[in-house]
């Protein structure tokens, strides 16, 4: 039995008391294990004083009332306060270990006491620290060479830890994290335009949909400036002004410009600027790289991540690595769609691979459908290419009005220059003319799926809307006329003068989108459809981002601590760098302060070997199989069932046939799949199949975990919870927390753990765009 | 579409390679170079055959993984597009087309067209970064204004993917444009020029000691660069190496 | 500071360098021949400078013939280093794509210019040697313009002479620009850099063929 009781500190018997005296109010959380057991006060809290004549001593007994009356001119106030204390205990115990049940492990998110602002700092101050010379003796694994794993694995060597770094990319400059286009935010406020701390992190956790952990998020706000200056240090050639000090733009939707930017290439200068701190600590000897290495499993010795094992990718050997913790940083799983803006490599198996050794994986139904796609063309579509948010400042998305002129426009009869404005549909317009075009990525998606799917879609494949730049070229063609005092009215010379601007706004994107498509979208609108760009889910880690591992942690896209159910434009490098430069590597020293006597750790050990001997097994398997279909056969069909079914919007019906049907296709894959060549070569279809094998079972957790929300929340969309006009609704009653999945043996057995999310910082809100 | 694929087939690093002829059919205008390899590779399988070995990763152009010679030229025939983002539109129906791995002593083949870049990082290693502490405790971004015609540049020097088109499509196998665009980068702002001497030094001196041919300014590097890496990189390297000299 | 030529940048500005000392050399060499066709006085007065000045002789002729002499050696060296460095050839390497003819085959262009340096070595240097250090002959201030006619007078010399003069004029276009490339100068001035090259390596070989074919003419005119 866990209570949390206020009451008066009295030091002395009441009645020696004048009732206007002031005493404290004292804060207890009581803790009793069975009914019969003595209970006890596990902690205890003071600070707010009350007068005797102002305490009500019956407030319990009535559950929305408080404990100081309205006699009090401070009342609200004080009541406000102590609620908010209730709040910070109730998330403390919820942190302690309490009931140390058998098969239950309590989530403990380790989130330190104290206003938010201060959290941080406070923690840094009191965390446990591993002194220079014992972190010589201390190795970390640093699996991802992204944003998260390249920048935590320089600062980790920098401070003097032997790290060890895997990527199965050939260099670890290839990691994903390169394709970021936009841009990264950070609360600089170099614009003058109000921006802070507080308001980056409340636009993150109002974007995340009120899924994320307040403080996390705010420790990720506060540290965003540092990136920047640390950035721009390293020399990553950011955008600039005339004057020489940094450009910044707006970005998805938030009121102020707080995103630095290299033109369309940010992820890849901010991932370089990475690779070059890496790059001086390999030469000072204090990285060793694994390039082409492929993380199959993490190795655990009483309990504690001592190690991984790997496929080196280019001769099939199994090896055995050994540290004192090992570091996750493999980025997200959207390839469980098969299409999505990942990287082909992209995968999920070293995270899967920790799950299944007891890491909890987090709200995996939480995946952001980018709005602004190029259309898949075919089946024989390896990968979809993102175009970047931006262009949705200038363009209007639209779709023909009517069911005929669509099919026209499918079967190349008519053009789409051939309708006139009142022919088309400027459908977010229509729905929500506050933020028209400009609606967030989850809502623009949605939206454009909806149309598609009553037969409105524009190409071939009738999945594809419009993104028109017409007004825009005029617009901007007016300006640039009466600018240079030219004919406004000559159409043809404004549309000429218009394009120039557009082309040095967004030149690369329309030039990209002319290589892919072959159609030009100066003359033509371009064609656009959502795919899957990021996964907001991942392993559940604590406020030191330790996921239930200990030892192990999870940092970056691998993880799920920051964007909730949705992410904001520009947020992810951002978050990548935090976790990378900023958190992990003084969380770290908390858990490896007990570490500096332990002493090297043999690869020898039996749970090593055992561990190499179980992957061996699966790739002797894999490679013996005496199948005939191919392992990207059965990515396609994973794919398209978790499009179909667990995709834009998802209800309780076909939530519960994908669950079935990826237990099907998994249990074919094992049976008919055909992987050919050796494991002592180098074999992509090998390295393939362990990747689609772990896809294969964390589909069946993703539709549980759909499942089982049924609420509507940023990314996830379940069609029971909507709004009569068809709008998303939140449930915060009921889901006002963390899913928290706990493997075991088949995925969709998986065991729920919630952490509740408490918003003490911010009021929860729906959100709405109309 | 119909073709005949040329591939070069190679198992291993230490065994001797060959041209082999493929048929293709079906080949969609739309599918990029990559996916129709791809849809040759699923065939091959289903014949029983190796699949061709090939490296990729983004198919957005920007990992710098792909690295295919495609008729006679890295890339093949299309400008600042990487082999991932050329279209089988390029093109006819009937062509042969013939892909081979990049070259050079420096990319040793791993197996058919997947070759060894580590010579890169080596050079990296070398000197390709800044040091500077990732405390985040630096002076603030603001306080180091730089010219935004040397931004500009130093990013387009940046924009260097690490592909190893420029040694691939150089007669010599030299990677000048590869190591000037980082000394560029860096020689180009503030932040860079403390180190700029023993940079420009340490890096050439392990570019030679990979084995890389010598520049002759042929300037093929620049044409077939995916980024379009300017030749200047190489003549602001040159005069960076020669300033040196006369520093040390 | 220590000139080592252990740097791939450092030998390829020392093959600028010397390309460019003996463009100089060149320069001055056309402008002595030029004279030839206007002054037989002026030339013969200019090569009795040139034949017997001390400083010419045994200063600028010796640093010459070294330059001359590292140009060729360290172009054949990089040219053996840059074919090492790939070991397996393409099967088809399309070249005229990314660059010009010119710039892939200095080393043949080089080698023609080189071996007519041979002959003229053979033809003008030895027999010049020998006449002033070997054979100690009287030496004659008018001699030189005589000299130089009568080698113009067979056409069979003189087309050879241009053929070679072609292939320098190819090694210039490239080597010329691209020797203050090497030197790392500055993009901004390639514009004129490479219309001054284009002026020069068409115009000075284009000017030394001029100079063999009017010869050649009067020879055959005044015979």
């Amino acid at each position: 039995m866990n209570r949390i009781t206020y009451s008066l500190n009295y030091r002395k018997p009441k009645d020696e008391y004048n009732p206007s005296d002031e005493l404290v109010v004292c804060l207890r959380y009581f803790h009793k294990n069975s009914s019969n057991e003595k209970g006890k006060i596990i902690k205890k809290s003071t600070g707010i004083k009350c007068k005797l004549s102002d305490w009500d001593i019956d407030w319990h007994k009535n559950s929305d009332r408080f404990p100081i009356k309205d006699t009090d001119k401070l009342f609200l106030k004080k009541n406000r306060l102590l609620k908010v204390k209730a709040k910070e205990f109730k998330l403390f115990i919820s942190n302690i270990d309490s009931s140390p049940n058998k098969d239950s492990i309590k989530l403990c998110s380790k989130v330190p006491l104290g206003p938010i602002a201060d959290q941080w700092t406070n923690h840094k101050n009191n965390i446990r620290l591993v002194s220079p010379a014992n972190k010589r003796l201390i190795d970390v694994i640093v699996v991802g060479t992204g944003l998260a794993g390249g920048s935590a694995s320089a600062t980790l060597a920098e401070l003097g830890y032997n790290v060890k770094s895997f990527c199965f990319q050939d260099s670890p400059r290839r990691a994903h994290s390169i394709a970021a286009q936009g841009g990264i935010n950070a609360a600089k406020n170099y614009q003058g335009d109000g921006d802070s701390t507080y308001r980056l992190f409340y636009d993150t956790v109002k974007g995340g949909d009120y899924r994320s952990r307040e403080s996390n998020v705010y420790r990720l706000a506060e540290v965003s400036t540092n990136i920047i200056d640390q950035c721009v240090a390293q020399g990553v050639p950011f955008a600039r002004e005339y004057g020489g000090l940094l450009d910044n733009r707006s970005f998805g939707g938030v009121l102020v410009s707080r995103t630095f930017y290299a033109k369309g290439q940010t992820g890849q200068q901010l991932l370089l600027g990475a690779y070059s701190a890496m790059n001086r600590q390999i030469a000072r000897g204090k990285i060793k790289m694994y390039n082409r290495h492929e993380m199959l499993d993490i190795v655990k010795i009483d309990g504690k991540a001592r190690g991984i094992i790997t496929r080196n990718l280019i001769n099939g050997n199994i090896e055995s690595h050994s540290a004192h913790a090992v570091v996750i940083a493999s980025g997200g799983y959207g390839n469980l769609f098969f299409l999505s803006t990942n990287a082909m490599g992209s995968n999920v198996s070293a995270t899967w691979k920790i799950h299944k050794k007891g890491a909890f994986f987090a709200n995996p139904c939480f995946t952001q459908i980018h709005p602004t796609c190029i259309p898949v063309s075919g089946d024989h579509q390896s990968k979809l290419t993102l175009m970047s948010e931006s262009l949705r400042n200038d363009g209007r998305i639209w779709v023909p009005k009517t069911l005929e002129d669509a099919k026209s426009i499918r079967d190349g009869k008519i053009k789409p220059t051939d309708l006139s404005e009142n022919q088309r549909d400027y459908y977010l317009e229509r729905r929500y003319p506050a933020f028209g075009n400009l609606v967030p990525r989850d809502v623009a998606s949605r939206a454009a799926k909806e149309r598609c799917d009553s037969g409105y879609g524009v190409n071939k494949t009738g999945e594809a809307v419009y993104l028109d730049f017409e007004a825009a070229i005029i617009r901007y063609g007016t300006e640039k006329a009466h600018l240079k005092g030219l004919n406004e009215n000559d159409k043809e010379l404004v549309k000429k003068l218009g394009r120039e601007v557009i082309k040095s706004k967004y030149g690369n994107l329309f030039q990209m989108y002319e290589k892919i498509v072959d159609e030009n979208p100066y003359y033509t609108p371009m064609m656009i459809y959502p795919a899957v760009h990021y996964t907001m889910g991942g392993i559940w880690v604590d406020y030191n981002l330790m996921t239930t591992i200990p030892g192990c942690f999870a940092i970056g896209e691998a993880n799920f601590s920051d964007h909730g159910a949705n992410r904001l434009g520009a947020s992810a490098l951002m978050q990548g760098l935090a976790d990378g430069y900023f958190v992990l590597p003084y969380t770290i020293g908390d858990y490896l302060a007990d570490d500096i006597r332990t002493g090297p750790i043999s690869t020898d050990l039996p749970e090593f070997k055992e561990a190499e001997e179980l992957v061996m097994k699966k790739i002797k398997n894999l490679l013996g199989n005496q199948g005939s279909k191919t392992v990207d056969h059965y990515h396609k069909i994973l794919g398209k069932i978790i499009w179909n079914k667990c995709g834009m919007s998802r209800n309780e019906k076909e939530l519960k046939e994908a669950i079935v049907e990826i237990q099907e296709l998994r249990d074919d894959f094992y049976k008919n799949v055909f992987v050919p060549g050796k494991n002592e070569s180098f074999n992509e279809p090998l390295a393939k199949a362990l990747r689609v094998a772990d896809f294969l079972e964390l589909g069946e957790l993703f539709a549980k975990d759909a499942l089982e929300r049924t609420e509507s929340c940023g990314g996830h969309f379940r069609e029971e919870s909507q709004t009569q006009e068809g709008e998303a609704m939140r449930d915060d009653k009921n889901f006002t927390f963390v899913s928290a999945w706990e493997y075991k043996g088949i995925p969709s057995d998986a065991k729920l753990h919630k952490e509740q999310l408490f918003y003490n910082n911010i009021e929860l809100k729906t959100r709405s765009y109309k | 579409m119909q073709l005949t694929l040329k591939i070069w087939r190679q198992e291993n690093a230490d065994s001797k390679g060959k041209i082999v002829s493929y048929e293709i059919s079906d080949v969609s205008p739309d599918m990029s170079f990559l996916e129709m390899m791809d849809v040759l590779n699923e065939e091959l399988m289903i014949k029983g055959i190796d699949p061709v070995a090939f490296d990729h990763d983004c198919r957005e152009g920007i990992c710098g993984s792909c690295s295919m010679f495609i008729n006679g030229e890295a890339h093949g025939p299309d400008r600042y597009v990487t082999t991932c983002q050329l279209h089988m539109r390029k093109f006819k129906d009937g062509d042969t087309i013939y892909v081979e791995p990049f070259r050079a002593k420096t990319f040793p083949v791993i197996k058919d067209l997947v070759v060894d870049r580590t010579a890169f990082d080596r050079i990296q290693h070398a000197g390709g970064f800044i040091s500077v502490n990732t405390s985040g405790n630096t002076q603030d971004a603001n306080s180091i204004p730089i010219e935004k015609a040397n931004a500009d540049k130093a990013f387009d020097a940046a924009t260097c993917i690490g592909c190893g088109a420029c040694v691939a499509t150089c007669k010599n196998s030299s990677a000048m444009l590869f190591v000037s665009a980082k000394v560029s980068q860096f020689a180009l702002l503030p932040q860079g020029e403390v180190e700029a001497t023993d940079r420009v030094i340490n890096m050439v001196k392990q570019m030679d000691e990979e084995g890389f041919g010598n520049c002759t300014n042929t300037g093929a590097c620049q044409v077939e660069c995916p980024k379009g890496i300017s030749l200047d990189n190489i003549a602001r390297m040159n005069r960076e190496l020669v300033k040196a000299q006369f520093k040390k | 500071m220590a000139i080592k030529l252990d740097s791939s940048i450092i030998r390829k500005v020392a093959m600028a360098l010397s390309g460019l000392f003996l463009i100089i050399f060149l320069t001055q060499h056309f402008i002595i021949n030029i004279s030839s066709v206007f002054s037989e006085k002026i030339f013969n007065m200019l090569s009795h400078f040139m034949g017997n000045n001390f400083i010419v002789q045994f200063i600028a002729q010796p640093i010459l013939i070294v330059g001359v002499l590292f140009h060729f050696i360290m172009g054949f060296y990089l040219e053996w280093q840059n074919r090492s460095a790939r070991s397996v050839k393409y099967v088809v390497y399309k070249g005229s794509a990314n660059s010009t003819w010119i710039s892939r085959n200095m080393i043949v262009s080089g080698a023609v210019v080189l071996s007519f340096l041979v002959l003229h070595f053979y033809d003008f240097w030895i027999p010049e040697m020998k006449y002033k250090y070997y054979d100690f002959l009287a030496e004659d201030p008018n001699r030189y313009h005589e000299e130089l006619v009568h080698k113009f007078n067979d056409p069979i010399k003189v087309i050879l002479y241009c053929i070679s003069f072609f292939f320098l004029a190819l090694h210039l276009l490239h080597g010329f620009a691209s020797s203050f490339k090497s030197l790392g100068t500055d993009s901004r001035y390639y514009y004129s850099i490479d219309l001054f090259t284009k002026i020069y390596a068409i115009g000075i070989p284009l000017g030394f063929c001029f100079i063999a074919v009017f010869h050649l003419i009067t020879n055959i005119v005044t015979h």
